[in-house]
């Protein structure tokens, strides 16, 4: 009898503690949270925090296009692709924002059930595949051409290859790299292709083993991952995931890497080369201007090296092959002045023969059927009909060791 | 005589029934003592006032109607778990397993949602997932149940394992439903034609899970209460010999009661998946599986006590949640506050049952805390 009135009591007795704290310090708080409404207010919706290499970047470029443009702003940390992203789109709805970025795949479907209900709110998912398809005014996705960025990230890989061919460390057919990837879909199939076909533009004899941990971030998954491929002979690695797993294995071995999210200099001295990143702060900045200046902001945005989008990190000279940064803005202005093509149909073969046809699915469906002809002029355009990359094809040279996921 | 023997320096002794007033004069100490730390570590930690940090936690948790909505959710599922969880520990069956049990509970109502959305109607198909993951449920539960029974297996342990062989049936599924392919989520299930959804009342998407819950803890309190099983569950827990001396099948009591558990565990799966979440997810359960625990323990096992208890957890949790976004604090600076007001409840009830006495240099003077 009596304890359950405790229980209850104690309840009581906690909130009113809060209350009363709560008078306290009103106006201390409602500082940081949004007043007026003469201004625009930003949300952002992170799945995980700092500690995330991913989300890292988007937090950094969330606060340097806020801080640039002068703009109020939330950012909601560790929120799972569930019922809390809808929630915690609403909560950012009632807290003022006009405009609201998520940065994780899976948070599409929430982010879509929000746009519908809050028409007059702008969402913005970076990643995502369905805004072209979904009809909706205030729902939009927006991804960068990371696989340029990739690719030149290849080419420094390559050029460490051939270096440590010349000295004598492998030999030419031993040149064969490792990547640690987190899923098996179009966006990590598109970067580890457009990696290879970067290291095999400078070392034509290099091959490449991928495999997959079935997470965007498990530390212990990503780092035994790197492991398994140091064993199994591969001399360089890279990633598509978001811990530090892969770098610190690379580290303890001795191994040179090639990160990505930013640079892992400071934890990997000896064994860093280079990183590419998506910088979403020209895109936050775009979209937050669309809105301060009342204009419809595009259903799909892609970032180029042109917007500057696609960064690549400094170059470490500890680790990276002699020359490289001079080759690397070399290629760079061959990406921009469209000289060259990741993605060109002479430089790749599946199953032996070369693509000239492919139709890609490019409109999310049930199906998972091809619906749209992305080769023309010799190369695969990739990022041209949604931003969202659909390059999953299977090119020779590269060896998927499990695709369990 | 104070010389001839040994006194260690600090001993303890149990209570005997402390006066309700002592009792509430320590538990409202802790809690103070609790804000007093936290204040304290935000002050030397933070540069922000502990008062104002209090406030955003409070509006955090309660600010706004959809916030307090919000929370009402949070709560009844939390609720849910624990209810679910009770009876076991009632029983003195340490039952580890609700986040597996909720997650079984989870893809059974996923997979009638995706295999059966096409063909029936909302009225059979929403009874039918509530049939497979109440089943589901208990299934998972009286396995344990089962070897506990027959074999006297450690079921800590072994409902402990379930919850990890539950993940990873669920992220099986998830790779054969996944959408698109080779990403790893399955996105929101049938989110045009909503089949298989729990309808809206009220106006509200979560009102109709908060009423299922009231009624579940209601119905927990009287099978508890006054049914004779529960009366049964009881005396087992407190002694199994006299359960068989007084002609309690315990066996069959166990296995039952964990059916129960199980039961409960999975109907809270169809509620995350049929009203909430819309998805399946090897997090979907979140933790809650443990947390629910806490609450229960917390209540001392008293099912509308529980109702305090979670509301306790999720305000905290929800609150935290507010500073971190506000503040540009790192989650775990709420979790701080959490672990250290949780720590302070936790321990008034030590304070509460057991006596400290302190060794005087002079003799026998006591000091009671």
């Amino acid at each position: 009898m009596k304890k359950k009135s405790l229980i209850v009591l104690l309840a009581i007795a906690i909130v009113a503690m809060f209350s009363l704290s709560a008078c306290g310090g009103g106006s201390d708080a409602g500082s940081g949270a949004a007043e007026g409404d003469s201004d625009i207010m930003v949300g952002f919706i992170c799945l995980h925090d700092e500690n995330s290499t991913y989300d890292l970047n988007f937090i950094n470029a969330a606060k340097a296009a806020c801080d640039e443009l002068g703009v109020e702003y939330q950012i909601r940390t560790n929120i799972p692709e569930g019922q809390e992203c809808y929630d915690a789109a609403a909560e950012l709805v009632d807290a003022g924002c006009d405009i609201i970025f998520a940065d994780s795949f899976g948070h599409e479907d929430y982010m879509i059930q929000a746009a519908k209900e809050f028409p007059e709110v702008q969402f913005c998912h970076s990643t995502g595949t369905k805004a072209h398809t979904e009809g909706l005014d205030n729902y939009h996705n927006a991804f960068a051409s990371i696989y340029e960025g990739r690719y030149l990230a290849g080419v420094a890989a390559g050029m460490k290859l051939n270096e440590m061919i010349e000295d004598g460390t492998i030999t030419a057919d031993k040149a064969k790299m490792g990547y640690v990837g987190a899923f098996t879909y179009a966006e990590v199939v598109s970067g580890y292709t457009s990696f290879y076909l970067g290291a095999k533009s400078v070392c034509p004899s290099v091959t490449m083993d991928v495999t997959f941990t079935g997470s965007w971030y498990d530390e212990t998954a990503e780092k035994e991952g790197a492991n398994k491929l140091i064993q199994g002979g591969c001399v360089l690695i890279s990633q598509h995931a978001d811990s530090m797993g892969a770098p610190t294995a690379c580290e303890n071995a001795g191994v040179p890497d090639v990160s990505y999210n930013g640079s892992t200099v400071d934890a990997c001295p000896n064994t860093f080369i280079v990183s590419s990143r998506i910088d979403w702060a020209p895109y936050y900045k775009y979209c937050i201007e669309a809105v301060m200046n009342g204009e419809a902001i595009d259903t799909d945005w892609t970032g180029t090296l042109a917007t500057g989008s696609v960064l690549l990190t400094e170059v470490n000279d500890q680790a990276a092959a002699e020359g490289t940064q001079e080759k690397l803005d070399e290629v760079k202005a061959q990406l921009e002045s469209g000289e060259i093509h990741v993605f060109d149909t002479a430089n790749f073969t599946v199953d032996g023969k070369k693509v000239d046809s492919y139709m890609a699915d490019v409109d999310t469906d049930e199906a998972y059927e091809g619906d749209t002809e992305v080769i023309s002029d010799g190369y695969f355009h990739e990022s041209e009909f949604r931003s969202a990359p659909y390059f999953d094809l299977q090119i020779d040279g590269i060896t998927l060791l499990d695709t369990a996921f | 005589m104070n010389n001839s023997i040994k006194e260690p320096f600090l001993h303890i002794t149990k209570r005997k029934e402390m006066a309700w007033q002592k009792a509430w004069a320590i538990r409202g100490g802790m809690i103070l003592l609790a804000l007093v730390i936290c204040a304290v570590i935000t002050a030397s930690t933070t540069e922000l006032s502990p008062l104002a940090v209090y406030g955003t936690m409070f509006k955090g948790a309660l600010g706004s109607a959809r916030k307090v909505w919000v929370l009402g959710k949070e709560l009844a599922i939390l609720l849910a778990i624990a209810l679910a969880l009770t009876p076991a520990f009632r029983m003195k069956f340490w039952n580890l397993g609700g986040e597996g049990q909720v997650l079984v509970g989870a893809l059974a109502t996923a997979a009638c949602m995706i295999y059966l959305g096409k063909t029936l109607p909302n009225a059979i198909l929403i009874p039918v997932m509530f049939i497979a993951a109440v089943a589901a449920g208990a299934l998972w539960a009286m396995i344990p149940a089962y070897f506990k029974a027959k074999w006297n297996t450690n079921e800590t342990l072994f409902t402990l394992m379930m919850n990890y062989v539950a993940t990873q049936l669920v992220a099986y599924y998830i790779i054969i439903w996944e959408s698109p392919k080779g990403s790893g989520k399955v996105g929101i299930i049938n989110q045009n034609s909503e089949a298989g959804w729990l309808p809206v009342i009220g106006n509200n998407k979560y009102l109709l899970i908060i009423l299922i819950v009231a009624a579940v803890t209601i119905a927990m309190h009287i099978y508890l209460k006054y049914s004779k099983h529960g009366y049964e569950l009881t005396v087992v827990g407190e002694s199994q010999q006299t359960a068989r001396y007084v002609g309690i099948k315990v066996d069959r009591v166990i296995i039952r009661t964990l059916f129960l558990s199980g039961a409960v565990c999975g109907l809270t799966g169809w509620l995350l998946v049929s009203g909430s979440d819309h998805t399946i997810t090897t997090t979907l359960a979140g933790g809650r599986g443990f947390i629910g625990v806490m609450v229960a323990w917390l209540a001392q096992f008293n099912p509308i006590a529980m109702v305090a208890s979670s509301l306790l957890l999720v305000f905290m949790t929800r609150g935290a949640q507010e500073i971190s976004t506000i503040y540009g604090l790192n989650q775990s600076f709420g979790d701080i506050l959490t672990g250290i007001i949780l720590f302070c409840i936790i321990s008034s009830e030590f304070f509460i049952n057991y006596q400290i006495h302190v060794r005087k240099a002079a003799g026998k003077e006591e000091a009671n805390v």
